[in-house]
């Protein structure tokens, strides 16, 4: 799958000015509420028809504005999973997920069967939205635009308007269908957790238009996040290698050394995506000892940012990783850090992402 | 207190008159509060002015017009009679005409406002499934619109059976034929011995108006209830 996306469009005073591609698995739309990240969704989906450019899937122009192609939602079979569920409130379950099939060939049994499994949903299939919580809302959407046998499948911040607990029921759910089902996914959020947790590649939106496309692990890592308010860090994939369930740690090795974590629900040989925050760093030009931190990695100094707001991003290599570690101007000073120099990164937090199904 | 034959005949009359005046204004009414609802043109303003006019209008007048246009020698009338068959002038199918027209705005404005609240957004999800406009339109809008719709039937109903200026005016007062309950209630009370019968069908004008609040009320609540969403042993 391809999805190619180039447009402008005007609205009000916003100017949308957006151009990215986009390939399998699961592509994040990524950046502050207001960015204009709905209104790039709602134009790959056909409800919004920019001023200019072009939407290609899989080589099909579904909208160019120089030939005048702008194929109508109903048959651009694009899944559409709403921040809101929009489910309709005068079906109940089982008729909001056989809509579509109203409109196709119909579902077969078995795709139904397979969707209503996966999503957990049987149970619920008499039941009228009304009267679903917001997470049962949500995985019912979910189905419902899966069994329009869509193409490409968008989510618009379908964990928004969800507590945290639901909000982590839905995204196994997301999880699991992003595994299972192999349909490519645009996945609009604001929430780092969400997009580094679920995505391959990363569109990261800022004011309208596209501030960088890539890797979510370049991406997500990458300092210049902080332009667009985010937290800088660095997102390493790593594997558990070693479980100590006397004192709940893990050991997970990644390509350049390991690190020790806690809490980590996941098997020995499991691959999972760890977050380090670069205010969670800190760096030493010697092995600090009698420390409470577990984690001190060696590495080498790539680069030190320019100067913002008192601080500094300061890069270090470790083998095929780059962490990043935001300190104050004084203390790089003080320290004498130059691009070159061997340093010791201590590691005060880690949250941990799991990813599961990367084999 | 059980109904003379003269009684039952006047009933009837007047329910079917009712009846299919709303039957066949429905599918308009739906169509223009649609338009009213949802598109924007030129001399909509105007329009709507239009079909809200029989509200305003002194019946009579509505009448007149009704007999200027749809009576024998009228220009639509003449059409509608060679082209269908259907005559309206001195028929009982004139009194449906005037109840329908009488009955119009209530029930346009009734859809339309039942239009006018629909969650658009539903209907952007249903195309995103792969509904065309016209399947969003069946399937959602219209079935969302329901409770509106009852009630603007009620409403178009009940202006029918009251009908009384605009009929006796286009129709005039025929027994059997265009005798509707009102036009019956009038007629007695212009008799010297009618008193009683007037008060008769007066009570069985109460008693169906009564019936017809409390049946709309009941599927009205049902409706509202089934579009909200909710399980029907939902507790309250």
């Amino acid at each position: 799958m391809t999805l190619t996306v180039d447009i402008e469009h005007k609205l009000g005073a916003f100017q949308l000015k957006t151009a990215f591609e986009a390939g399998e698995g699961v592509t994040a739309l990524f950046g502050r509420s207001g960015a204009g990240k709905t209104s790039v969704v709602n134009a790959i989906a056909g409800i919004l028809h920019p001023d200019r450019g072009r939407i290609v899937i899989n080589g099909e122009p579904v909208f160019d504005s120089e030939h005048g192609i702008d194929v109508p939602t109903p048959r651009r079979r694009i899944g559409y999973v709403f921040q809101e569920g929009r489910l309709f409130p005068h079906l109940n379950v089982q008729q909001n997920l056989r809509y579509a099939g109203l409109f196709s060939r119909g579902t077969p049994p078995s795709e139904f069967a397979h969707v209503v499994e996966l999503l957990g949903l049987k149970d619920l299939l008499d039941r009228r939205p009304g009267n679903l919580s917001g997470g049962e809302k949500q995985r019912v959407a979910i189905g419902r635009a899966l069994l329009s046998r869509p193409r490409l499948l968008l989510l618009d911040e379908p964990l928004a308007s969800l507590d945290a607990h639901r909000k982590s029921e839905v995204l196994q759910y997301i999880e699991l269908m992003r595994d299972e089902i192999k349909i490519p996914i645009v996945y609009v959020s604001h929430a780092v957790e969400e997009v580094v947790r679920l995505a391959d590649t990363v569109v990261l939106i800022t004011a309208g238009e596209v501030a960088a496309v890539g890797a979510a692990e370049d991406v997500m890592g990458h300092s210049d996040l902080r332009t667009a308010a985010f937290e800088g860090g660095a997102v390493i994939d790593a594997k558990v290698v070693e479980q100590d369930m006397q004192h709940d740690l893990a050991t997970l090795a990644f390509d350049g050394g390991t690190l020790v974590v806690t809490n980590v629900d996941a098997l020995i040989g499991e691959p999972v995506r760890v977050r380090i925050r670069a205010r969670d760093v800190s760096i030493a030009l010697k092995r600090p000892e009698a420390i409470s931190i577990q984690n001190i990695l060696a590495g080498t100094l790539r680069e030190v940012s320019a100067e913002r707001s008192g601080a500094v991003d300061v890069s270090v290599a470790i083998g095929a990783v780059t962490l990043r570690s935001r300190i104050t101007v004084r203390s790089a000073q003080q320290l004498g850090l130059a691009p070159g120099l061997e340093v010791y990164a201590l590691i005060k937090a880690v949250s941990l992402d799991r990813r599961s199904g990367m084999g | 207190m059980s109904l003379t034959a003269e009684e039952w005949e006047i009933l009837q009359l007047s329910l079917r008159v009712s009846f299919w005046s709303v039957l066949v204004s429905l599918p308009f009414a739906i169509a223009v509060a649609y338009l009213l609802a949802r598109a924007n043109f030129p001399g909509k303003t105007l329009f709507d002015a239009t079909v809200h006019l029989p509200l305003v209008l002194p019946p009579v007048v509505v009448g007149y017009f009704l007999l200027l246009l749809f009576g024998r020698r009228g220009p639509l009338g003449g059409l509608l009679e060679e082209w269908f068959g259907i005559v309206f002038a001195f028929r009982w199918t004139g009194a449906a005409l005037a109840a329908g027209v009488m009955g119009f705005p209530l029930m346009v404005r009734a859809v339309r406002l039942s239009f006018e609240t629909i969650d658009r957004r539903l209907e952007a999800a249903a195309s995103t499934l792969g509904a065309g406009r016209i399947a969003v339109f069946a399937t959602v809008t219209l079935p969302l619109a329901l409770p509106g719709i009852i009630t603007g039937i009620l409403l178009s109903f009940a202006r029918g059976l009251g009908e009384f200026g605009a009929t006796i005016t286009f129709v005039s007062n025929i027994p059997g034929e265009t005798r509707t309950l009102p036009l019956a209630i009038y007629t007695f009370t212009q008799t010297p011995t009618g008193d009683e019968a007037a008060l008769r069908l007066s009570l069985i004008a109460v008693l169906l108006s009564l019936a017809a609040l409390y049946i709309s009320e009941v599927l009205v609540r049902r409706a509202t209830k089934r579009v909200m969403g909710d399980d029907a042993d939902s507790r309250h």
